[in-house]
């Protein structure tokens, strides 16, 4: 094989990887925000969930005597899940019972979230710079068997773990949900106009909640894919999850709230991403890494300003959105 | 013959007020009722209470002969009451169908298809025209109106209530309305309609009902009723106030208005072709039902509306030959070509007063940019702050509590002392006593007429006839946006002023 082939297919499997942890945090934010949510804590909360899921397989691979693969997939997906909707719960206890400002809240949970993961992170790295969860990570990174040995193809296409095209399933599923379900019409309504939901008889507050702490649980498991996969189970003190979450904040609006958009959206923000590192054997070409690094951010700018500029209605953010809601009372 | 609703001694109070007391009324299945009632007098409120927005404090309500209770708009559907209100409950990046099966929660798969078959059927039977997949948000307001009607058809009302239908709708757009009011009725379906527009009334209903101030009048056959034994029924005898009204000194003309026309952000003309004269030394009433163009017509002269082209407002200063037009100037821009307008706004806190400020810093909203140091000049203001609160005797803690923690009244004080204190040549208030006592009331109406002996122009918008009729020297009547006349205060009559705010004079009884 060629360098240069080399490289593409570095690339890809590079963007594809990169590209399931956000996915994962826009989708779960999606759906939050569905629900007239604006959760600004989601880089916290993938943080809650890469350390549940990190901790519980760690422990479980080393303290079980005959530790299973299966289990401890379950163990880890589970915790993470229960982590971060923690997180999710938080945000929704304050925004829809205390009615906080959502923005504050967010931010404040992000910070909450990434202190929590590091501070008893220290116990498990005890005294260590990085922890590796071998099994765990072995478990996670299986790729698909017999299929994933096609060169080339099977390379691009069928070298990762199983989490990967979970999110490709988890994306339609949820369009799925948002579109065609009377539960995911109700959901919709809930962000765009909860006082017309609450006279149409719907729960406001009971669909809010739910929306918010399963959302949370779905940008959670971004970051337990962010260690046990894309890290290669490796437990450090490194900020890059935080990085991940902001980009997965940035993709809900680059997907105009549409699931199905997340699936190639996250994809070309992966592939911006790291177009840095394969530009030189690629192309030829040389650009100071952190210039290329911002082109996501750009891009979402430019989606941003093209869709307020059309004006199309379907393309906006949930009308409620960031907004508390409380039945008038006269 | 059983009634399809009843009501009977509904009561019901919001802290002190009472919106309904003790009131009694009952609908026929295929017969349509009307009440009718001016602002306020809590038709929309008696209403709200079938629907499961507000409880009842005491009293009875039967559907079909039996009690009911109705704690939920999720009860009210269950009983087959359904309500179309004044501002559509729909979302609007949704299509018609979409918004129909919001809410119902039989199955989890949106039967979408299904929905659509339905509202059709629901159209071919009763004469609507609805096109299921088209989105709200490009639909007019009447298309939204009838959406609303088939959604509570959908949801099985067998008792329909329309909150001031006509209100937004074109005088064609109405017939539509009224045409498919009375397929409803032939179909058997027991309507109830709130409105204040005596001809609709009149073409449409089998009975009125009216109340007034909360208080129920009387229900008469419509086939026995005339615009004016209506109008009686509706304002009530009049009532004498004890207000003082000096007779003006010299009034000189301070604001001329002509052909002022304002649009609403939809385009409809909410003001249309006003044209009076404002003198200084006296008070000019506005009266009319309520949204007639009152606030438009304020904040044209204010500033803060734009007027169409073909207007104007000229402002002559007292004492001075000079005069100035208004349009074109911002509000800014009106009061430092020496022009002082004071507003207080229909809404006290949302537009007057910052409520978590306090009284000094609301005082310094209105002369934060006197003075040419950078930092606040906060003394003046506070001792501004501290004289009103003498003098108008405002209840609160201190001037520096946050005014949204002060009463209603309180927080009117503080909004009409600041504007007087400013010493105006033009006072303009909107609903200065609205929801005040009558001692607060009182004081209100003495200011405005220590302004008026100052030689004011004070234009007073108010909802109660009897205070337009006892405070003002003039009584200019709205409706529909257009002018309707200006009568003397001292000799209007309250049934006079009431039908010309519901009946325009040119174009009366028609339409």
């Amino acid at each position: 094989m060629s360098i240069v082939l080399q490289s593409l297919i570095a690339w890809i499997t590079r963007t594809v990887m990169f590209g399931t942890v956000i996915m994962y945090g826009s989708l779960g934010e999606t759906m939050t925000e569905k629900s007239g949510n604006l959760n600004l804590g989601v880089p916290g909360i993938m943080y809650l969930g890469a350390f549940g899921g990190f901790a519980s397989a760690y422990y479980y691979s080393t303290l079980a005597e005959n530790p299973s693969k299966i289990l401890c997939i379950l163990i880890a997906l589970l915790c993470a899940f229960l982590a971060s909707a923690f997180g999710g719960l938080i945000f929704s206890f304050l925004t829809i019972t205390l009615r906080a400002n959502q923005n504050v809240t967010g931010l404040a949970l992000t910070t909450f979230g990434m202190g929590i993961a590091n501070f008893f992170g220290v116990f498990v790295l005890d005294g260590s710079v990085s922890v590796k969860a071998e099994f765990a990570n072995q478990a996670f990174k299986t790729p698909i068997p017999g299929l994933c040995r096609i060169p080339i193809i099977g390379d691009v296409l069928f070298s990762y773990g199983f989490l990967v095209y979970l999110a490709v399933i988890l994306a339609v599923v949820l369009h799925f949900f948002l579109t065609k379900t009377k539960s995911g019409l109700n959901l919709r309504a809930v962000g765009e106009n909860p006082a017309t939901a609450d006279a149409a008889g719907v729960n406001v507050s009971k669909y809010k909640y739910l929306a918010t702490c399963i959302g949370a649980g779905i940008s959670g498991i971004g970051g337990l894919y962010y260690v046990l996969d894309y890290n290669n189970g490796i437990w450090a003190t490194t900020g890059n999850i935080e990085n991940l979450g902001w980009l997965a904040v940035a993709l809900v609006i680059f997907t105009t709230w549409k699931p199905l958009n997340a699936i190639w959206g996250s994809y070309i923000f992966g592939l911006l991403y790291w177009l840095y590192q394969y530009l030189p054997d690629i192309f030829g070409i040389y650009v100071p890494s952190d210039l290329m690094r911002m082109t996501p951010y750009v891009v979402t700018i430019i989606v941003l300003v093209v869709t307020s500029l059309r004006k199309q209605r379907e393309s906006q953010p949930p009308a409620a959105l960031g907004l508390s809601y409380f039945r008038e009372e006269r | 013959m059983e009634y399809a609703i009843e009501l009977r001694g509904i009561t019901k109070t919001f802290g002190e007020v009472i919106a309904n007391n003790n009131i009694s009324l009952a609908v026929r299945r295929g017969e349509i009722l009307s009440l009718l009632g001016e602002n306020g007098s809590g038709k929309t409120t008696l209403m709200n209470m079938l629907s499961g927005i507000y409880y009842p404090d005491a009293g009875q309500i039967f559907v079909d002969g039996k009690e009911v209770t109705i704690r939920t708009p999720k009860d009210a559907y269950a009983l087959g009451i359904g309500m179309i209100h004044q501002h559509f409950k729909l979302v609007d990046v949704f299509t018609a169908a979409e918004n129909m099966t919001l809410g119902m929660e039989d199955g989890s798969s949106l039967k979408l298809k299904d929905v659509k078959q339905k509202i059709r059927e629901i159209c071919d039977k009763f004469g609507f025209h609805v096109d299921p997949d088209k989105k709200v948000y490009d639909m007019s307001v009447s298309e939204k109106q009838t959406l609303e009607i088939v959604k509570v058809l959908y949801r099985g009302a067998e008792i329909l209530i329309l909150d001031e239908p006509t209100a937004v709708l074109t005088p064609q757009e109405t017939e539509q309305l009224f045409a498919v009011i009375r397929n409803m009725k032939a179909h058997g379906k027991a309507v109830i309609i709130i409105t204040h527009k005596l001809h609709e009334v009149l073409s449409i209903s089998d009975r009125v009902s009216i109340l007034r101030k909360g208080e129920y009048i009387g229900t008469v056959d419509t086939a026995d009723a005339t615009e004016l034994s209506l109008t009686e029924m509706m304002v009530g005898q009049k009532v004498e106030l004890n207000i003082d009204r000096p007779t003006p000194k010299n009034p000189s003309p301070r604001i001329v208005v002509e052909h002022v026309t304002c649009l609403s952000p939809e385009g409809v003309k909410m003001v249309d072709d006003v044209s009076f004269t404002a003198y200084g030394g006296e008070i000019l009433g506005i009266a009319g039902i309520s949204g007639c163009g009152q606030k438009e017509l304020l904040e044209a002269i204010a500033g803060l509306q734009t007027v169409e082209a073909g207007g104007s407002i000229t402002y002559y200063a007292p004492g001075e030959t000079e005069k100035r037009e208004l349009i074109g100037c911002s509000p800014r821009e009106i009061s430092q070509l020496g022009v002082s307008l004071s507003f207080v706004p229909e809404d006290r806190l949302g537009m007057g007063l910052v409520g978590s400020m306090g009284m000094t810093d609301n005082m310094m909203l209105k002369n934060y940019m006197n003075g040419k140091s950078p930092f606040t000049e906060r003394k003046a203001p506070r001792i501004l702050a501290e004289k009103i609160r003498e003098e108008l005797e405002v209840v609160t803690p201190g001037i520096s509590t946050p005014v949204r923690r002060l009463s209603g009244g309180n927080v009117q004080k503080v909004l009409v002392g600041r504007e007087i204190a400013s010493s105006p040549t033009v006072l303009m208030t909107a609903y200065a006593v609205r929801g005040l006592d009558i001692n607060t009331s009182y004081t209100i109406y003495h200011l405005l007429n220590e302004q008026k002996a100052k030689g004011v122009a004070v234009i007073y918008v108010g909802e109660d006839l009897d205070v337009l009729l006892a405070l003002c020297d003039r009584i200019l009547v709205l409706c529909g946006g257009k002018l309707n006349g200006i009568v003397d205060g001292r000799e209007a009559t309250k049934e006079g002023v009431g039908l010309m705010m519901t009946n325009l004079a040119s174009e009366g009884g028609e339409a």
